[in-house]
């Protein structure tokens, strides 16, 4: 019974870190947008390369940070969460 | 040409040595201290020292030591790189050293304005203490960068700098800066004030963390795959590592070099943003010149 739940536990764990990462969608889109915007920016006005280039950099660091809130949740439910959930599970068994 | 004097060059060489041997002794630890593990996994940084403190244990960490041995580092560079400056004969180093600070004082100057000159030093800090962390993993060493700890330490700081320059103005002016532009907005306010240094924290340490993680997961797919493809050849030939050549570097590339310094040249640029932004410039000096003109009455 005991490994039953463990493996309940951590099979969720699993889960909810590939779901957790449905979120990369987001900041894929809004990256690509911004690089596509950019690259016409940069077709209209050559001139103009650098500023555009820094500044899309920034923005694509800023569009990020969504995806990265995901990929700290996934992380911390495949490495950290498993242990913590057994622990409370083997406290509330006594 | 005047030859150098012994002095000159001793002390170059204790520059030079100052600027390795931390590198060096980080290496040595990892040896030393590297538990013996079988094939490729993703660790996190490794506890040397506990130290039992009232509140909560003290834990020295891998990380820490090599973020210490990386300002060593960087101290013996700029030593070296500032030895000997001199205005008649300019050589090689103080081109260098020249170069870095024209750079970082145009960038400042640029995205800062003119009030901001002095913080020229502090940014080019942050830019050398982010990207030399971070290219620490091309010694095979744990980056302290993809420990959140050492970032969320310096976020906390450039937050305490934020709050800084928005307090300039006075409290009054600070609390006001909550309710614009409309009044009920300020519990969001409030939460996209706290979310400034948790962001930039969790940003730098993800991307450095998630280019390990994924490098660790081809590098272990890459195993796989030539034991595959070699597996049935018998003895040495069959565990001959022939995909794991070469490719994992052009990752490296990428994952060590180019976004490592790209996360600190982001993290340089929004520390830049967020201060220059969070100061009142306008309400300052007019609260300044209001000031100055009360005094000139009163005399």
């Amino acid at each position: 019974m005991l490994e039953l739940a463990i493996g309940i536990i951590l099979g969720g764990c699993a889960l909810g870190a590939g779901c957790a990462m449905i979120a990369g969608i987001g900041p894929g889109i809004g990256e690509g947008n911004a690089v596509a915007k950019a690259c016409e920016a940069i077709g209209r006005q050559p001139e103009s390369k650098g500023a555009v280039t820094s500044t899309m950099l920034m923005g694509c660091a800023i569009a990020e940070t969504t995806g990265l809130y995901a990929l700290v949740i996934a992380i911390l439910l495949i490495f950290v969460a498993p242990n913590i959930f057994v622990k409370i599970l083997l406290n509330a068994i006594g | 040409m005047k030859r150098k004097s012994r002095s000159f060059a001793a002390l170059d060489i204790l520059y030079i040595c100052m600027m390795i041997l931390p590198i060096v002794a980080a290496i040595v630890l990892k040896v030393l201290t590297k538990p013996i593990s079988e094939g490729i996994s993703i660790t996190g940084a490794q506890i040397y020292l506990t130290v039992p403190m009232p509140i909560q244990d003290l834990i020295i960490t891998e990380s820490q030591i090599n973020s210490w041995l990386v300002m060593i580092a960087i101290f013996g560079l700029c030593l070296f790189l500032t030895h000997g400056l001199d205005s008649r004969k300019v050589s090689t180093r103080q081109h260098v050293a020249e170069w870095i600070v024209e750079k970082v004082d145009a960038m400042v100057l640029d995205s800062m304005g003119e009030y901001f000159r002095g913080f020229s030093s502090f940014i080019a800090a942050i830019l050398a203490l982010s990207g030399f962390s971070s290219l620490m993993s091309l010694f095979g060493l744990y980056p302290p960068t993809s420990d959140i700890n050492i970032v969320a330490g310096w976020a906390i700081l450039v937050f305490a700098l934020i709050t800084y320059y928005k307090f300039k103005c006075g409290p009054i002016t600070y609390l006001k800066s909550f309710t614009e532009p409309v009044a009920f907005l300020t519990p969001l306010n409030v939460i996209s004030e706290v979310a400034t240094p948790l962001s930039m924290a969790f940003r730098h340490y993800g991307n450095v963390l998630s280019g390990t993680v994924i490098s660790v997961l081809i590098a272990t797919g890459l195993q796989g795959l030539s034991k595959l493809v070699l597996g049935w050849l018998p003895g040495f030939l069959g565990e001959f590592p022939l995909l794991q050549i070469g490719l994992p570097a052009v990752l490296s590339i990428y994952f060590d070099v180019f976004s490592g310094c790209l996360q600190a040249y982001i993290f340089a640029m929004l520390t830049m943003m967020y201060v220059s932004g969070g100061f009142p410039m306008e309400e300052y000096f007019a609260k300044k010149e209001k000031l100055k003109n009360k005094k000139m009455e009163a005399n």
